[in-house]
């Protein structure tokens, strides 16, 4: 494979990855499914693509205002559906997505249909390096700090975490707002590597094809989303040349990994936990083996006595 | 066991093997990327399969430059993402020295960028969005320079959107005209732009102006505001499918108004879906069914692969015997004299005759066919250009 071809394909996981850590932070952490993701994207690719053309913004700014407006049209849809339960959030998303879409379909100013044009190539391999490897370790110190910890309790029992003092409805909100700008700052480096959007570029396949992703690499793991991003995004590419079949074929890894392993690749469990298990398993054991002696040897002072 | 000889042997067997190609002369390597899968499948699979038999042709006949020819596909999904990848691949790996596709506006003005970073030319099929070979400033709303290696083979929506509203305006004599567009589609609400403002431009109005999206199949709420403006000709520029539904629904409602599409239109399925409904309908088509080359070719291409010729197929074919030309004019393959020589042939093609303007690398003064439904074909009408 030639290095220019890969390049593209690296470029494409590195704006999907955005999006997919920050839909693993609401679905994998926070427990709630969000099928209106690509509506986030798509208020970050036209808020940047919009301050680039438009208004001669440069490209870092128009990034960051991207995220910062889809963050705060997240948080407006969060104060409104949160606290809505489990199966009615996800299709209050499912309706916000479509809804972002429409909007941008009718409304003439962003170019209706037929999108918005010329937005500079910004998007390079570097860009999108730096934008995962900040949003990583945002994200993975979030999950480890107290806050991450109150998200997760969130996800096992709303009621028990209630219940110990955690005020749910913040959490979720943060976890949403978060989420939302991740995908804004994704939707905008995919702005300015296509160069071309139009609201078709957003339908609720794209949602559900990032919530797949999330689900895929296992719910509840950074480093799961982050690999999973990977091979679906090279799936496709290296199936390329079997034509019409590599779709089916795609489907059915993804079908068949999901039997496999139906908490995902990676569910709950993080890399480096893998590389810890050995050492882990031998502590247990050492601790185990310590128990039985002491055990025995109670058991030995009983039977002395 | 003699390792020596064996070894030897091998070696003058992978020398050999590696001399092959050096002594055959490399093909000259083509590209074609659209939608193979996805929500125009078809209208890619006729460009596909038409440039595919094409090649064999050029093959069997010995070739471009005394070269053969090698054919890469790659499907996008109609997906501007996928395009961009396919481009990369298709330019990068399989070392093509021009593309023909994608079927589609969007994915054609996306994969612009890659185009120009590695000096690769384009030809779209039926990509008439005007951003697909020109440069658009946004904060001006002018469009700026051209794009070096984007070419075109159809006529625009501008261009197409004119035609049909001159068309009602001069030959049907229709003042009052209704528009009933996709406004989820980039190509629907292009026409409408357009036909909208030559219309008016004229001295005709628009009684009425109502939108659907793609995904809708039932029209008769909006359909009833458009016979209450009771216009003289409404105006459908979508695909067929919709074009049919609302044909039929329309007419249902007690509209007489004279339908007018666009190039979405022609399909075997619109007679399938509203053969009655369309009766007299006219619609702006990018080739004249009465010539014969056109049903040469339909008959050649169903009989091989067994599936209706479109519109696209005609159009691939259109830009496959173009770069073929361009290719010989510029007597190698090498991508930048090819897309110099894209504006400089002049050719035949079915679709009339093609010489691709150097300003904007559209096709120069390409007339649309006005064609009319009439009982289970399709009638010639006139030819209409603008300035007429």
């Amino acid at each position: 494979m030639s290095w220019y071809y890969i390049e593209g394909i690296l470029i494409q996981c590195g704006y999907v990855l955005m999006v997919v850590l920050g839909l693993s932070l609401l679905t994998g952490f926070a427990g709630l499914f969000s099928f209106g993701h690509a509506g986030f994207m798509a208020i970050g690719a036209y808020v940047s693509a919009i301050c680039t053309t438009k208004f001669g913004l440069s490209f870092l700014p128009a990034l960051l205002l991207g995220g910062v407006v889809a963050g705060v049209v997240g948080a407006g849809l969060g104060k409104l559906t949160l606290n809505l339960k489990g199966d009615y959030f996800c299709i209050a998303t499912l309706g916000f997505g479509e809804a972002v879409r429409l909007i941008l379909e009718n409304w003439e100013y962003v170019g209706g249909a037929r999108g918005i044009s010329g937005i500079p190539w910004e998007t390079n391999l570097k860009s999108v390096i730096i934008a995962c490897a900040i949003g990583t370790l945002a994200l993975m110190a979030l999950v480890r700090s107290r806050h991450g910890r109150s998200i997760i309790a969130i996800r096992e029992d709303e009621l028990a975490a209630e219940m110990s003092g955690i005020n749910t409805f913040r959490y979720k909100m943060i976890a949403l707002i978060i989420s939302a700008v991740y995908a804004g700052i994704g939707g905008g480096l995919l702005a300015h590597y296509m160069t071309y959007i139009q609201p078709k570029m957003f339908q609720m396949v794209k949602s559900t094809e990032y919530t797949i992703i999330v689900i895929f690499g296992g719910l509840g793991s950074v480093t799961g989303s982050i690999i999973g991003t990977f091979i679906l995004t090279f799936l496709p590419e290296m199936l390329r040349s079997l034509d019409n079949w590599r779709l089916v074929i795609y489907g059915l890894a993804v079908i068949v990994i999901m039997v496999i392993r139906p908490r995902g690749l990676m569910g709950g469990v993080e890399l480096g936990d893998i590389f810890r298990l050995p050492a882990r398993r031998r502590a247990a054991k050492l601790a185990e083996e310590r128990i039985k002696n002491m055990n025995g040897e109670s058991a030995g002072e009983e039977a002395q006595r | 066991m003699n390792w020596k000889r064996l070894i030897g042997l091998l070696c003058a067997i992978m020398l050999l093997l590696s001399a092959v190609p050096v002594m055959a002369e490399e093909p000259i390597r083509i590209g074609w990327i659209g939608s193979l899968t996805g929500d125009s499948a078809v209208f890619g699979v006729n460009e596909s399969s038409m440039i595919k038999m094409l090649v064999e042709e050029t093959n069997a006949a010995g070739g471009i430059l005394g070269r053969q020819v090698e054919l890469f596909t790659y499907d996008t999904k109609g997906d501007a993402n996928e395009a961009i990848n396919a481009t990369r691949r298709i330019i990068a790996q399989d070392k093509v020295c021009a593309i023909l596709g994608p079927n589609a506006s969007g994915q054609c003005i996306a994969i612009a960028s890659v185009l120009e970073q590695m000096k690769v030319p384009d030809i779209s099929t039926v990509a008439t969005n005007p951003k697909v070979t020109l440069n658009y400033d946004e904060a001006t709303g002018k469009f700026t320079t051209v794009k070096p290696y984007n070419f075109r083979i159809c006529f625009t929506d501008p261009y197409q959107g004119a035609i049909a509203a001159g068309f009602a305006y001069d030959e049907l004599n229709a003042t009052k005209a209704a528009i009933f567009y996709d406004v989820s589609d980039d190509y629907s609400s292009g026409l409408t732009q357009f036909f909208e403002e030559i219309f008016t431009n004229k001295g005709g109005e628009i009684v009425v102006k109502e939108a659907f999206k793609s995904e809708d199949v039932e029209f008769k709420a909006q359909l009833t505001n458009i016979l209450a403006a009771n216009p003289d000709v409404l105006f459908l520029p979508c695909y067929y499918k919709q074009a049919a539904l609302i044909a039929k629904q329309a007419r249902e409602l007690g509209i007489d108004a004279v339908l007018l599409g666009g190039d979405g239109w022609p399909s075997d399925q619109l007679f399938v879906m509203a053969k009655e409904a369309l009766q007299g309908a006219y619609f702006v088509n990018h080739l004249d069914v009465n010539d014969p080359t056109f049903a040469e070719l339909k008959t050649k291409f169903e009989t091989k692969f067994n599936i209706p010729l479109d519109l696209n197929g005609f159009m691939a074919h259109d830009a496959y015997v173009t770069l073929v030309a361009a290719i010989e004019k510029a007597g190698s393959d090498d991508s930048e004299a090819i897309a110099d020589a894209l504006t400089e042939v002049t050719v035949q093609g079915v679709t009339g005759t093609i010489k691709l303007s150097k300003e904007d690398h559209n096709p120069i003064g390409k007339e649309g066919s006005i064609t009319k439904i009439v009982g289970d074909g399709y009638e010639f009408v006139m030819k209409y250009g603008l300035g007429q």
